[in-house]
């Protein structure tokens, strides 16, 4: 019998966890992107057209093709989109204070990428508005290295 | 291509929360769609559409061949997508030759778990997912990027809204329903600004069946079938940030594939689970002012996870057979702030 497997009481039971208990690599270019988060940057790729894609993909979405090898360091500030307001945060969400998520622009990229911004209150949100990244003094090549973006000149 | 017609059709009651289980919640309404198809079983081809995320257990969907009745052995199939996207496999299985009936489902129970959240994990596993952005929230970020643009209210969705629980006043099977003021619509509080209640379907818990028959087959069960004129489905890129959220790319090339064009429409039935995604697709479908847009109440009123699509489906096939439409046009979406779409065009004849 396996030591996993308990008889209480002449009942048998053993534990069952729900899990995709494997590890994946992220590729050559969310690779790139995810290095530079954790020294502190920002990168984005560029098509074979030149649009700068940040977060950066494999293919470009418009017209399927590989990217291009050439990254560039993008932001760190950009610009709001789009941005809706979370009144009551989510145990999981990035700020456990009331907060935005926005569709951000950063300096040199083509797309936006979204991230929470820590605002306080919506009436300081605005689409067009500049915001600066927030980042964590620990990062380990994660999108919540950036803790969150915050508006510019705080 | 070979005709296909749709002659049956039924639904769950779309209860906000139901104490029977999937399998219990779907084989009344299995039952009856097969009753009235005037098929026997079994049907040549079964396909359905449900979500395992929404049961929190991998291919939770074969307990579900219970409720359609797998034994002896049945062909059968099923796609990880709202039973619109079954109904669209079901349609190509018949245009092969393999298959003269179909029978197709869907359902989902999604009051078990907090819906909004259960939908970040269909997101970018990298970039998105990690932050649990909930389905509102993105939404919310569609809805206002499309209101600065177009120049629209919230005002114009609450509208939206007080017309779709109107409508739903004649559907028995609606979440919501009822008279509304537009005025006290919008004294409520945003829940996801600048989305409030009205704007974002209820949840509830659901199931959806109908039966394609092929050709003559249709005509001699039917009085008068609902053929699928035209079928077509698209989808846009998974990061929201490179995507246009203020139109429905997808849903234009649908349409022309699908040739709406083509002749005049009398009803459409829209899969748009918040307010301002119905003016986005009206536009994208190029429906006039004279095309009445969801007499069911559409999504807003009764929005069941993984069927809600295949309903669009089978209330344009309902305005069909009733005589209320000769030319109907469905559509069904996918994803977050509509990144897949499928549209359908029904004619009476």
């Amino acid at each position: 019998m396996s030591d996993l497997v308990r008889d209480e009481g002449g009942v048998l039971t053993a534990p069952h966890v729900l899990e995709y208990p494997y590890r994946r690599s992220v590729g050559p270019v969310l690779g790139r992107f995810f290095t530079a988060l954790r020294d502190g940057r920002l990168v984005g790729v560029k098509t074979a057209k030149g649009r700068v894609l940040v977060p950066p993909a494999e293919y470009d979405p418009e017209t399927g093709a590989a990217v291009s090898d050439a990254f560039v360091d993008v932001g760190p500030g950009g610009v709001v989109t789009t941005w809706s307001w979370v009144s009551r945060p989510r145990a999981k969400q990035p700020l456990d204070r009331p907060f935005a998520w926005a569709l951000i622009r950063l300096d040199g990229a083509d797309t936006a990428m979204l991230h929470a911004v820590d605002a306080g209150e919506p009436s300081r949100m605005k689409t067009g508005m500049r915001v600066v990244p927030r980042w964590r003094a620990e990062r380990v090549g994660h999108i919540g290295d950036i803790e969150c973006f915050q508006p510019e000149g705080e | 291509m070979r005709e296909v017609a749709i002659v049956s059709f039924a639904q769950a009651p779309n209860a906000r929360r139901e104490l029977r289980n999937e399998v219990e919640i779907l084989m009344p309404v299995v039952q009856e769609a097969v009753a009235r198809s005037g098929i026997e079983r079994p049907f040549d081809f079964t396909c359905s559409g449900s979500s395992d995320f929404l049961q929190g257990q991998p291919f939770a969907f074969v307990m579900a061949l219970d409720a359609a009745g797998a034994w002896p052995p049945i062909p059968e199939s099923h796609v990880e997508m709202d039973g619109a996207w079954a109904l669209y496999e079901a349609w190509v299985k018949i245009q092969t030759g393999q298959a003269e009936t179909a029978l197709v489902y869907a359902f989902g129970k999604s009051s078990p778990g907090d819906l909004p959240e259960v939908l970040a994990t269909q997101l970018d596993p990298y970039v998105l997912a990690p932050l649990w952005p909930d389905a509102v929230s993105l939404a919310a970020l569609q809805a206002r990027a499309y209101l600065e643009k177009s120049g629209h209210s919230e005002r114009d969705l609450a509208e939206v809204a007080a017309r779709s629980r109107r409508s739903a006043k004649s559907n028995p099977n609606a979440t919501v329903s009822g008279d509304y003021e537009v005025e006290k619509l919008l004294a409520t509080p945003h829940i996801a600004d600048p989305l409030r209640v009205h704007d974002c379907a209820p949840v509830c818990d659901g199931a959806v069946a109908m039966v394609l028959v092929a050709g003559d087959r249709a005509r001699k069960v039917c009085e008068r079938p609902a053929w699928i004129r035209g079928i077509d489905h698209r989808i846009e890129p998974h990061s929201l940030g490179a995507r246009d959220l203020t139109v429905s790319v997808s849903t234009r090339l649908a349409a022309e594939k699908a040739g709406v064009g083509r002749g005049a429409v009398d009803v459409a039935e829209l899969h748009a689970p918040f307010t301002h995604q119905e003016l986005i697709l009206r536009d994208a479908l190029g429906l006039g002012a004279n095309v009445k847009v969801n007499p069911s109440g559409g999504a807003l009123c009764a929005n069941p996870m993984m069927a809600a699509g295949l309903a669009r489906i089978g209330e344009a096939a309902s305005r069909i057979w009733d005589g209320s439409a000769r030319r109907a046009v469905a559509h069904a979406t996918s994803g977050p702030c509509l990144q897949q779409n499928l549209v359908c065009v029904l004619e009476g004849a």
